[in-house]
Parts: structure tokens; sequence; C-alpha cells
């Protein structure tokens, strides 16, 4: 028995397919939907915690990776510092799904922990070091 | 009849505290309501304001002398070189200084997370500064090394000198290979992934004052959230470039050299930065005030993002290999919309500087105006304008001194 989170990434050619169906049905995993979205670049990505027997889990992810889901655990929770954000903006265009946001026209940033998917996009564009990985 | 202020006479409303104050975005929506000519009349100043990124500052310190004396020679501030090739214990410590033990880009894209930025950073909050210093001897000063530990309120000096700040306009810089590339312009996805640019636009200080008909030497301005002043124009300072309708440049153009005391500044507003693959840096905060002394300076200062172009330019080889060549012009109120179009790709925008944190700069200059606490100052010699004939010289190559 496996239960693990992991978010998956595909291309918007494989929004609309019918993959967590495969997964249930073909790979009798059990999944429990934590976020889904398709962000603006029309990029799906889904947090899920999937359990199973380990030949199932693994045979599921493979199945996943082969028609070009990219799958990786969720590690850590991101922590956003107010005190040492510049409130520049540049990791609010890498992110994936808004949770690093840019309000208009006041231009401040602002941080959604429950959107955040911990893809890590953030961390290295921040100059101020203001995001950090907490385990 | 046209209206013509002194700096004499809105020092006075200053004083008074009578000084009608509003900041670059505020004069606007004014003059939009009320026309140039009343706007002017009751209008005594614009307060502007920019919080990025400036390669170009460090600070000049003089750590008083040891017992016996030292000539220090190298310096090390928490394992930042500082230049010690002045006198026997003075040093200048630049923003993008390294320390030695830094792998920069060895392990590529380096990630610079300590440099002499965040070494002024710590000064100014009060921190203990380790000072390590080695000197050759000499009759006079005997002493070859010391190492201590420094604050900011417990050395002579601490004066920040920042030869090129406050650029007029800036590039909006895209990457066209296909890899990511790592730029003082922030992290730049391949294939016009993304789209970096820097200026505050409508509220930037020499977007409001083209000409640098009022921004000249010895200006009092906001400067790392204390009070500092114009010491020159900055290096590169460009002023002969194209220019729109408006006069605003198109491209990089006007630059400050700006000076202040660290002591009184804030470590809000003087930040250590670290750019993935590029180095580390200081971000500075600057805000300036312009006395709107008759309709044309007021006509300057009314500026809006829509107005206010900047020129896109390719990093990954157009910017390294200096080619001149450009990928067409955006405005401010696209770049702030969060996508711009690109060679017809619709590309989003990465801000570099806060346009929050330049609002609050202009704001809080505003307050310090109306309270009466800062006054404005007549520049002693105007900056080098359009009329100066200045071309930016290349780096040329030679095999011979002739
Ligand atoms: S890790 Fe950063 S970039 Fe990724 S979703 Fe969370 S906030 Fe956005
Ligand atoms: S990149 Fe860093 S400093 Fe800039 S807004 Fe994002 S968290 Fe704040």
């Amino acid at each position: 028995m496996i239960a693990n989170k992991v978010v998956l990434r595909f291309a918007s050619s494989l929004v609309g397919q019918p993959i967590i169906y495969h997964l249930v049905k073909e790979y009798d995993l059990v999944i429990n939907i934590l976020k889904a979205d398709i962000n603006p670049h029309q990029e799906g990505y889904v947090v899920l915690e999937l359990s199973g027997d380990s030949e199932n889990y693994n045979r599921g992810l493979k199945y996943l990776r082969d028609i070009g889901v990219e799958v990786e655990p969720l590690s850590g929770t991101i922590a956003w510092n107010r005190d040492r954000c510049l409130q520049c903006g540049a990791c609010t265009s890498f992110c994936p799904v808004g949770a690093l946001q840019l309000t208009r026209p006041e231009m401040e940033v602002r941080f959604e922990e429950s959107k955040c998917i911990v893809c890590k996009s953030c961390l290295d564009v921040c100059m101020a070091r203001a995001v950090e990985v907490r385990f | 009849m046209a209206i013509e202020k002194t700096y004499e006479e809105i020092n006075a409303r200053i004083k008074r505290g009578e000084a009608v104050v509003v900041t670059a975005e505020e004069i606007i929506e004014i003059v939009a309501e009320k026309g140039v000519e009343q706007a002017a009349r009751e209008v005594d100043v614009v307060t502007t304001g920019t919080f990025g990124t400036m390669c170009s500052s460090g600070v000049f310190l003089n750590f008083g002398h040891t017992k016996p004396r030292i000539k220090m020679n190298k310096v090390y501030l928490n394992g930042v070189p500082a230049y010690g090739g002045i006198a026997a214990v003075d040093a200048y410590l630049g923003a993008t200084a390294l320390p030695e033990s830094d792998p920069e880009n060895r392990v590529y894209p380096g990630r610079f997370l300590y440099g002499g930025g965040h070494v002024i950073e710590d000064l100014v909050a009060g921190k203990p500064v380790k000072l390590e210093a080695t000197g050759y001897g000499t009759d006079c000063y005997p002493r070859r090394r010391i190492e201590t530990w420094i604050t900011l309120s417990h050395i002579n000096d601490a004066i920040l000198f920042n030869p090129r700040n406050a650029y007029q306009n800036y590039s909006v810089a895209v990457n066209l290979s296909n890899r990511t590339i790592y730029t003082y312009m922030g992290v730049l996805k391949p294939n016009l992934g993304n789209a970096s640019f820097s200026t505050s636009g409508q509220l930037s200080p020499l977007m409001n004052d083209p000409y640098y008909k009022t921004i000249g030497v010895g200006t009092r301005i906001f400067l790392g959230g204390g009070i500092g002043y114009v010491a020159w124009h900055g290096t590169q300072h460009n002023p002969c470039v194209p220019r729109g309708e408006n006069g605003v440049p198109l491209t990089g153009a006007g630059t400050l050299a700006l000076i202040g005391d660290l002591k009184q500044m804030k470590p809000e507003w003087l930040r250590g930065t670290s750019y993935l693959g590029y180095g580390a840096s200081l971000a500075v905060g600057v805000g300036i005030p312009i006395p709107i002394l008759n309709e044309e300076i007021l006509l300057y200062t009314t500026v809006k993002d829509e107005d206010l172009y900047a020129t896109i330019q390719d990093y990954s080889s157009d910017y390294p290999n200096r080619e001149g060549s450009n990928l067409g012009r955006v405005s401010y109120a696209e770049l702030r919309s969060g996508k711009i179009t690109v060679m017809g790709k619709e590309v989003p925008t990465t801000p570099l500087s806060s346009y929050l944190k330049a609002r609050e700069i202009a704001e809080i200059l505003k307050e310090w105006i109306r309270s009466g606490s800062f006054l404005l100052t007549e520049p002693v010699q105007l900056l080098p304008s359009v009329d100066s004939g200045i071309a930016l010289k290349g780096l040329e190559e030679k095999k011979n001194n002739g």
C-alpha cells in the first residue's frame, strides 16, 4: 500500500482527457483531489492524494508519464515572508496558478497559500529571497 | 497671466504649512479636472518615487583609527571585499561585491546570496558586521592586521554614494533563444516566455522632469528612507537619445549620482538583492520632489503610463553582443497590465521594480514636505540636457596605445 501527495502538470492538449477516470478504473487507485486548475497558459495542474497497492500505484504513475504528464511529489509548503518581500511582482509572472498575484490597479503582491501547488517556480526568481520552502 | 513661482516662495509656503503637495499619480487627475493653469497656480510640489535594484551603488566608510594604527590595504566586511585604495581607514563598499568564497557562476546559475548590497542592508539595520583588514606596515601605520566587529553607529562616517541611480527609462528584456537565461533583468524564459521591465513609469523621477529643468546638482531628495542629494549627473548619463512628443526618452537616458548619510537611512529602503545567475546588488528607494515653478514644468509631471514607452531588447544575443537592434516599443500601461505583444506573441510581463513601493515613497516625501520638515533646494548646477551633445562611448579593444 502506497499513499502520496503528488502534483500533476500537463499541456493543454491533455486538458479535457479523462485521466483521473483511467487512474481509478484501470489502476484501482483511490484518489482525493486536493486542488485543480488550468492556468492562463492553458496548462493543467492537479494536486492529488493517490493511494493503492504499490504495483498499481507504480503502473498508474507510468501511465501518466507515458501520456506526457509531469508527476512530482508534493513536498513542503511555501512560506512567503511579507517583510522581506520588495513588492516587485517578479514572482507573479512565474507562478502557474496565481498563488502569488499582483492586484491591479494597486499593484500589490499577495500570496494565497491555498492556491499554491509547491511547484517552486517562484523560489529562484525572487531577488529578495522572500519565498522559502518549509518542510 | 503665466504662472511663475520661485523656490523661495514655495519654501515659504512649506514653512507656513500651506504648501499643496501631491504625487505624480495624483497630479494626472488634478490637471484633468482643473486644467493646467489652475493646477499650476494651486499645486506647489509634485513628488515622485522609485524602488528597485540599482547596481551602481555603494558606501564610503571611515572606520576610525586602530591603536596602534593600520593603513588598510585589503578590507573585508562580513567577508565581502571593499576597496581600500584610499586613505588609511577609509574604504568603499560596492553593492555588487562578492565574497571570494562565493562560487559565482561555477555552479550555474549561481545564487549570490550575500554581497555588498546585503552588507549595506545589515549595516543600516544596525547589525554588527565583521571587519577584517590587512596592511603592509609603515613607520606611521605599523599594524598589519585587524579583525573586529563594527556597527553603523560606532564608525565615524558612512556616506552612501551611488554613481548611477534612477535611470530615466529602461529597456524591456526578452529572450529569443531556446534556453532560460539569467540576467540582471531577472530570469528570462526561452522563446519569449516573459518580458522584464524595471521603471516606475509615471511615478519615476526623471520621467516627470524629462529635460532636467528642476532636478540638478544639489537637489534634496528621499534616499534610502532618509535625506540625500543629487551629487552630479550619473555615469552613462545620456540625454541625447530619441524622445517622444512629451519629451520623455524612449530608451535609457538620463541618470543621477546620489549621495546621503547612511546613518539616517532605513533598511526597508536599502535592501540587498540576489539575482540568480547574475549577482548580488542593492535595491534603493529614491524619491524626488518637483517644484511647480510654471505651467511647463507642471505639464511634464502629468505624463501617464499610456504615453510612456520602453524599447524591447533581446537579452539572449543582441544585448550581450552590444547590437543596437530592438524589437519595438510598448507603453508602461501595457507593461503594467501583465502582458504585452512581441513579434505577434502574447508575453507575460515581469516587473522588477515595485510600483507599490514607488507610490509609498512619493507619499512619504509628500508628508515630509507637507509637515514642513523637508524644504526644496534650487540646483546649484543643471544636468547636461539635450543640447549637451553627449554621445555614449563603447570600449574598443586595441593592440597598442596608438
Ligand atoms: S510554489 Fe510559488 S510559483 Fe509555485 S504555485 Fe506556489 S507560489 Fe506559485
Ligand atoms: S519576487 Fe520576491 S520580492 Fe518580488 S514580489 Fe515576489 S516575493 Fe516579493
